[in-house]
């Protein structure tokens, strides 16, 4: 990655390319400000891949519309009778096999270090359901904690009937919380049908897989709070089941996880908390996620 | 090479008239019309979907259409376009055009021509009337992903049916193709003199019968799951959901191909033509296409790299899709190596041509973007997706057909296309397409999913831009409708060799083609 972002910090064209827009704003023109380093190794990388194709680009068309304006029949273009050359056709074969090389490099590096779940300091369990999220704390600090996360954007907002919120869409009653600098493992299925489960900022974006379960780790290297959506059609409401993910210092955290911990002891609380705002009853909810953990089980066992 | 007896120059065709002509005809000239026509029917059908969705993403909220039918019509857009206008328009192009090409009097199968034909109607009709069945169409995308498609009400059923019917309709017309080519081909025509349409069709015809059966498969499975109680995609019967996905894009990859092949062959008859010079690396070219035929088998994961799948399957599938661009490359190389120190002229099929290969560079890099496996998770099923296949569909597969269709109106008609109306046709339709398609990559960029009904408020002002764009284009092809029944209907006459560059068997028969053509074998030196 150092490579990558050193060779690209010396070419000044990549302000045109690819304009670094103010940190807090949404992005609209790139990709998201990375908050991991996998998601920073990304973004490096589809810069870098922009200047080679940019410069491929203005190297092909500038040669066709310099024929396209000088080898004009108009203009007394007498047409040359060439039709073939072996070592011009060798040539643009093997460069830019070696191009494709020197792209493949960084991207292995990559797809190997998003792929190494091993060691999490925390691992969640997020499954996805028509059309809501729900959340398990497996291990490390905050494990027993599980909730239910739906949108919450009001539908008044989506129907017109009231001015949209700043997080129009992309709000939810109950965010995933996790602590800054420790690295969290997300293990991803589904009670229904296939999700996915994509945080931008963190470079995640794993499918939740009805009765398989599938990981994906990062490790958020900022506070703050992270938006993002479902990335699978998964019925009616795929547009409506955001995540949010809050990013907190370590003594936050400790705190959300006793609330969440003494909320949990008062019995079926949690549940009735989260229940869906379309009026579905708590009991509803609550069964659904226990289905889920069933699912989920049984498919632990074979994989 | 004087093929032509006193009784074709009148035109005449024999048999009955009215409408039983167009359903009993065997003549290949006949059944590239009919479909060229269904496709075009097809097309402003998926149009007038397409621009639903538009009028509802034109800001955020709901306001037009509820989620439901949202999905139901972004699925019908999918299956509409790509197997009711893209293929069968390119299969229209291949009946009227190869038999021409390579001097055999008709198709192979002439019986069996009119039945692949006829299938489509009937297909279409499931397609389309699966609006008005209760629970309306199927909406688990083109995809149809398991098990949401398990999900889907009798509608899903019906697009099942229909993709089972223009499968074989495929697989007949590909046996078709293959078997004219083979062995049909006038005396003299090798296989590397052939025009470079007809083996590029040659290559598709092959990649149709390797992979519609696993289409049919892949849907039936569904069929299956969806009332006999199997469990092939249902993980509590010990089926894997996955697997769906494998099956579809096995078949899916390859199929992105057949919709693009054919369009390098209309492509690569042109520039040659109006740049009045042979096309360079002929051998190269006819490599190329085999070479990433032969790739399209090997890279399907690439759509199914956030499905989760080992470091080593994601390593493989990513290294053997970049390899893919290496002979694309290839091909536009060739393309413009012919334009250089050509004696260039701009008509409308050449405009249609240069703008193909213009634009559908753009969305062979962005393919290259998305190959990169970590880069691909980042833009996987967003809007950075949608403009990609968009730059290679639209600019990529319909411009190459426009350019095919003004180049050989002349041919099928008689009479010379209005410039004036193709070239319009061509700027609007460049310029809208550009409006519509290029801020999809900032919006899938900046995390814009696709398939979604509405958004968030930051991408208002993309979206909004977008569907100004899409109308635009959608209205500009009605040029294209008014350029085509002008044509018919008169205008200037087109010479037997219409364009003045242009070589090839099919520019020795009388404009228009005489109802039969080449009864008697051309010789060719």
């Amino acid at each position: 990655m150092g490579h990558v972002s050193r060779i690209a910090s010396f070419l000044p064209a990549l302000g045109a390319v690819a304009p670094a827009f103010a940190q807090d704003a949404p992005a609209r023109y790139n990709l998201q400000t990375p908050v991991t380093s996998i998601a920073q190794q990304i973004n490096d990388m589809h810069t870098w891949l922009m200047v080679i194709c940019l410069v491929i680009f203005i190297g092909v068309f500038g040669v066709m519309f310099w024929a396209v304006f000088n080898h004009r029949k108009s203009k007394g273009a007498v047409a040359a009778h060439f039709h073939e050359n072996t070592v011009v056709e060798i040539a643009w074969t093997i460069i830019p096999i070696l191009i494709l090389l020197g792209m493949a490099w960084p991207a292995t590096r990559t797809v190997i270090d998003m792929k190494d779940t091993s060691n999490p300091d925390i691992t969640v369990k997020a499954t996805g359901y028509q059309w809501k999220w729900g959340y398990d704390y497996l291990q490390g600090e905050g494990e027993g904690v599980r909730f239910f996360s739906s949108m919450s954007t009001p539908r008044d907002q989506i129907e017109g009937g009231a001015p949209k919120g700043e997080a129009y869409l992309l709000e939810v009653d109950k965010p995933l919380v996790v602590p800054v600098g420790k690295k969290v493992r997300m293990l991803l299925t589904a009670n229904d049908v296939i999700h996915s489960w994509w945080v931008p900022a963190f470079g995640v974006k794993q499918d939740a897989i009805p009765g398989f379960i599938r990981d994906a780790w990062f490790l958020a290297e900022k506070e703050g709070v992270f938006r993002g959506n479902c990335a699978e059609l998964c019925g009616r409401d795929h547009g409506f089941m955001p995540i949010e993910v809050h990013v907190v210092s370590a003594e936050r955290y400790a705190q959300w996880v006793a609330e969440q911990q003494a909320g949990m002891s008062a019995g079926t609380a949690a549940a009735v908390s989260v229940t869906p705002e379309d009026g579905a009853p708590a009991g509803v909810g609550a069964r659904g996620l226990d289905v889920g953990l069933n699912v989920a089980a049984v498919a632990d066992g074979k994989t | 090479m004087a093929a032509v007896t006193h009784d074709q120059l009148q035109g005449h065709q024999h048999g009955q008239s009215g409408l039983m002509r167009w359903i009993t005809t065997t003549n290949h000239k006949d059944i590239g019309t009919l479909y060229m026509f269904f496709s075009f029917f097809m097309f402003l059908s998926g149009g007038v979907m397409a621009l639903t969705i538009r009028a509802e993403l034109f800001q955020p909220g709901l306001q037009v259409v509820q989620p439901e039918f949202f999905n139901q019509l972004t699925t019908m857009h999918g299956l509409v376009m790509v197997f009711g206008a893209i293929m069968p328009a390119f299969v229209g192009f291949a009946n009227w055009m190869i038999p021409l090409m390579i001097g055999a009097s008709d198709m192979a199968f002439a019986r069996m021509n009119n039945w692949s034909f006829w299938l489509l109607p009937p297909a279409a009709i499931l397609l389309l009337g699966s609006f008005f069945v209760p629970g309306g169409a199927a909406a688990a995308g083109w995809t149809m992903y398991a098990p949401l498609s398990v999900q889907m009400g009798m509608g899903m059923d019906l697009a099942i049916f229909a993709i089972h019917i223009m499968g074989i309709s495929s697989i007949m017309g590909a046996i078709n193709i293959v078997v004219t080519v083979l062995n049909m081909r006038a005396p003299g025509m090798t296989m590397m003199k052939m025009p470079m349409f007809c083996w590029t069709w040659l290559i598709t015809a092959y990649l149709l019968i390797a992979v519609m059966p696993v289409l049919a498969g892949a849907v039936t499975m569904i069929l299956t799951d969806r009332h006999f109680g199997t469990s092939f995609f249902n993980a509590a019967g010990g089926g894997d959901p996955v697997m769906y996905q494998h099956i579809f894009w096995f078949f899916g990859h390859p199929e992105v191909y057949i919709m693009i092949l054919p369009a390098f062959g209309i492509v690569s008859q042109i520039i040659p033509a109006f740049a009045r010079k042979p096309l360079f690396g002929y051998a190269s070219m006819v490599y190329a296409v085999a070479a990433i035929a032969i790739l399209s088998f090997a890279v399907w994961a690439h759509h199914m790299f956030a499905t989760g799948m080992p470091a080593a399957g994601q390593l493989f599938f990513m290294y053997a899709t970049m390899l893919i661009a290496v002979p694309t490359g290839v091909k536009v190389f060739n393309w413009v190596a012919t334009m250089w120190r050509g004696s260039l002229s701009f008509e409308t099929p050449m405009l249609w041509a240069v703008g193909f290969i213009f634009v559908f560079t753009i969305g062979g890099f962005t393919g290259l973007i998305c190959a990169i496996a970590p880069i691909d998770i980042q833009v996987q099923d967003t809007y950075y997706v949608v403009a990609h296949f968009h730059y290679v569909l639209v600019a990529g597969s319909l411009f190459a057909l426009f350019a095919g269709a003004y180049y050989w109106l002349p041919k099928w008609t008689g009479h010379m296309p209005s410039e004036f109306l193709g070239k319009l046709h061509f700027w609007c339709s460049l310029v809208f397409f550009n409006i519509t398609f290029f801020p999809m990559h900032f919006l899938g960029l900046a995390g814009m999913p696709r398939r979604i009904p509405d958004y968030a408020l930051q991408f208002a002002d993309f979206n909004a831009l977008i569907s100004i764009g899409a109308f635009g284009f959608g209205l500009s092809q009605l040029i294209f409708l008014v350029a085509v029944i002008k044509c018919i209907r008169g205008g200037e006459r087109a010479a037997a060799r219409s364009w003045e560059g242009a070589e090839g068997l099919e520019w020795t028969v009388p404009s228009p083609a005489p109802h039969h053509t080449f009864e008697e074998a051309p010789v060719l030196r």
